[in-house]
């Protein structure tokens, strides 16, 4: 039987074409971008050796020291809305709606599916000044509060894209901590009740602990999706006004595509691989030590 | 991810059992209903208000405030956008770019899943961690040497190299996501199924594919997500104006008629946000279906 389990033939036929697609199509040109950053030029002009001219460049260039600036604070401020907001959603669905909750979760999922794209243009249009003040102007005006063009400053900008990406993805997050939520034995919080928990106290000493293992898994999802983000901004603010919103994924493409620039665009490239792996590594070690302490 | 959305709570909490007064409960239900309310709006109303804004002629664009409603419901609007706007033929193109790569996805990552959890052989940790590898490194680090090779061999200007890239793209997520699943059956299946003079093919074909069969639903679904709601991929690949998908086309949708034709424009949004929302009511149903089935949950 093992002879069957490990049938050279039939594994070659199995993990063969995977395998053989992967390894062309994606961990070749991995290494071959790796190798890029060594050099000038593109495909028309041809490539000259550099040595570690990219490099260089990359540590003196205050375009790049901004977009990778802005890369960690919209990882950080957007994953952690994407969190804090999908807790609040699953302790909406199990604590208040409780059974209920089937048609409210339906509703709130749906942004998740929709093309980033199509949301983007949409916020575009609900924040715009002209031709006519967008619903959420209009709105804030009612209110009282009268906002100019969000998307004149960097910060209005950065405003209205983590609005964005927080409404579209709270969905996601709220169903996923809504599942973790679900595993809490109902003996637990019963006899936490019992000692007198309550409201507030519950939360934070009883269902906060018991579900933190859900926490960081959402946590690592988020921020390894919020650093690669460039559909979103391409879409909402191309990148600006000038590149105040620009991260590494933008200014990437932009150099490689726009100017023409592969050498120095794959620098950029194997920054972004760097920060995401690190990022990755540093909450990996960081969840490992909390769950010995816990 | 879709499993849990429409799956009942399997531990329903019970009330607390403090008997609450009556008044207090009150003012509980209020604020329960405030927040559903709250929710709903902030759900809504920007997808109303899109749907709203689809009928409106240009100059109610220009003259009349944002809450208004329109004047008239012809449907103008969305036939320029799927005509002169092209999105008939980008939806098209992302149709013919998406369904052969989910196929070829599906295909290569559950087999490949399959060799890496069920068969036995050595370095199978090794080939995980390099699929893992996939999923962390962004997709920045692939374009340039790939861009490259498609304009060499002369697969620029086809459909080809979006094929191509979204099915490796996608082998990642997929082969991790359907060894965890080969994992929850037992091997004893398999075990039994060989022992019955099975080869380990037909064992994969016959028993293994069938048995998994939600689960590759379910991993199917995220990957048409990724794959039509992809913008750098097809925005690197797509060189010919003809061939642009819908993502690609939308985004430079506003700039075909200069800045000014808002109504096409938000017809051409809502045509995406509508057929969103069509797929979605039939996924739910398609899960609660399977689900009230009795089927292997996947």
């Amino acid at each position: 039987m093992r002879s069957v389990l490990g049938d050279r033939r039939a594994l070659a036929i199995l993990l063969g074409p995977a395998l053989l697609v992967y390894t062309l199509v994606m961990l070749v040109p991995m290494g071959w971008s790796l190798g890029y950053t060594f050099f000038k030029g593109n495909v028309i002009e041809g490539f000259t050796f550099d040595g570690f001219g990219n490099f260089e460049k990359l540590w003196h260039d205050p375009q790049a020291h901004s977009a990778l600036w802005f890369t960690f604070k919209y990882g950080v401020v957007v994953s952690v809305g994407q969190v804090l907001c999908g807790y609040l959603l699953a302790l909406l669905y199990v604590f208040v709606l409780r059974r209920s909750s089937a048609l409210i979760r339906t509703l709130v999922f749906f942004p998740v599916i929709l093309p980033t794209v199509a949301v983007a243009l949409m916020f575009q249009k609900l924040f715009a000044v002209a031709p006519q003040n967008g619903l959420a102007n209009t709105a804030l005006e009612s209110l009282g509060i009268h906002h100019g063009d969000w998307f004149a400053s960097g910060g209005g900008s950065f405003l209205v894209l983590v609005v964005m990406d927080v409404w579209r993805s709270m969905g996601f997050y709220g169903v996923l901590i809504f599942a973790g939520l679900l595993d809490i034995p109902e003996e637990t919080l019963e006899s936490a009740r019992m000692d007198g928990a309550t409201g507030w106290r519950l939360i934070r000493h009883v269902v906060l602990p018991l579900s933190w293992p859900v926490v960081l898994a959402s946590a690592v999802f988020s921020i390894n999706g919020t650093l690669k983000v460039f559909d979103s901004v391409l879409a909402l603010t191309n990148g600006g006004p000038g590149s105040d919103t620009t991260p590494l994924t933008l200014y990437m493409f932009r150099t490689a595509f726009s100017y023409g620039d592969y050498g120095y665009g794959s620098t950029i490239a194997s920054l972004l691989t760097v920060v995401c792996l690190g990022v990755s590594l540093i909450i990996f070690r960081f969840s490992r030590r909390d769950l010995t302490k816990g | 991810m879709t499993d849990t959305l429409t799956a009942p709570p399997r531990k329903p909490f019970t009330r607390p059992p403090t008997a609450a007064l009556p008044k207090s409960r009150h003012a509980r239900r209020l604020v329960r209903d405030a927040l559903v309310a709250l929710l709903v709006v902030i759900e809504v109303a920007p997808l109303l208000w899109l749907l709203l804004s689809s009928f409106k002629t240009q100059s109610e664009f220009v003259n009349d405030p944002a809450w208004s409603l329109p004047k008239s419901w012809g449907l103008h609007n969305y036939a320029e956008a799927w005509s002169t706007g092209h999105v008939g033929l980008y939806i098209r193109n992302s149709l013919l770019a998406t369904v052969p790569s989910l196929a070829l996805i599906i295909l290569l990552g559950v087999a490949a899943g399959f060799a890496l959890e069920v068969m036995v052989w050595r370095g199978r940790h090794k080939v995980l961690l390099a699929f893992l590898l996939g999923i962390m490194v962004p997709s920045q680090m692939i374009l340039l040497p790939l861009f490259r090779i498609y304009f060499q061999t002369g697969l620029s200007g086809t459909l080809a190299p979006l094929i191509i890239t979204y099915t490796a793209a996608g082998l990642p997520l997929t082969v991790f996501m359907m060894a965890t699943y080969f994992r929850s059956i037992p091997r004893e299946v398999f075990e039994a199924a060989t022992l019955d003079g099975a080869s380990i093919l037909r064992a994969f074909w016959k028993i293994a594919f069938p048995m998994v069969r939600n689960a590759v639903f379910t991993v199917g679904l995220v990957q048409f997500f990724f794959i039509w709601n992809d913008l750098l991929i097809s925005l690197t690949f797509t060189t010919d104006d003809d061939l642009r998908t819908i993502q690609v086309g939308l985004l430079n949708f506003t700039g075909q008629y200069g800045e000014t034709a808002y109504g096409p424009l938000f017809a051409a949004i809502s045509i995406n946000v509508i057929g969103a929302l069509v797929l979605y009511l039939l996924i739910n149903q398609r899960i609660i279906k399977g689900l009230t089935a009795g089927a292997v949950k996947g």
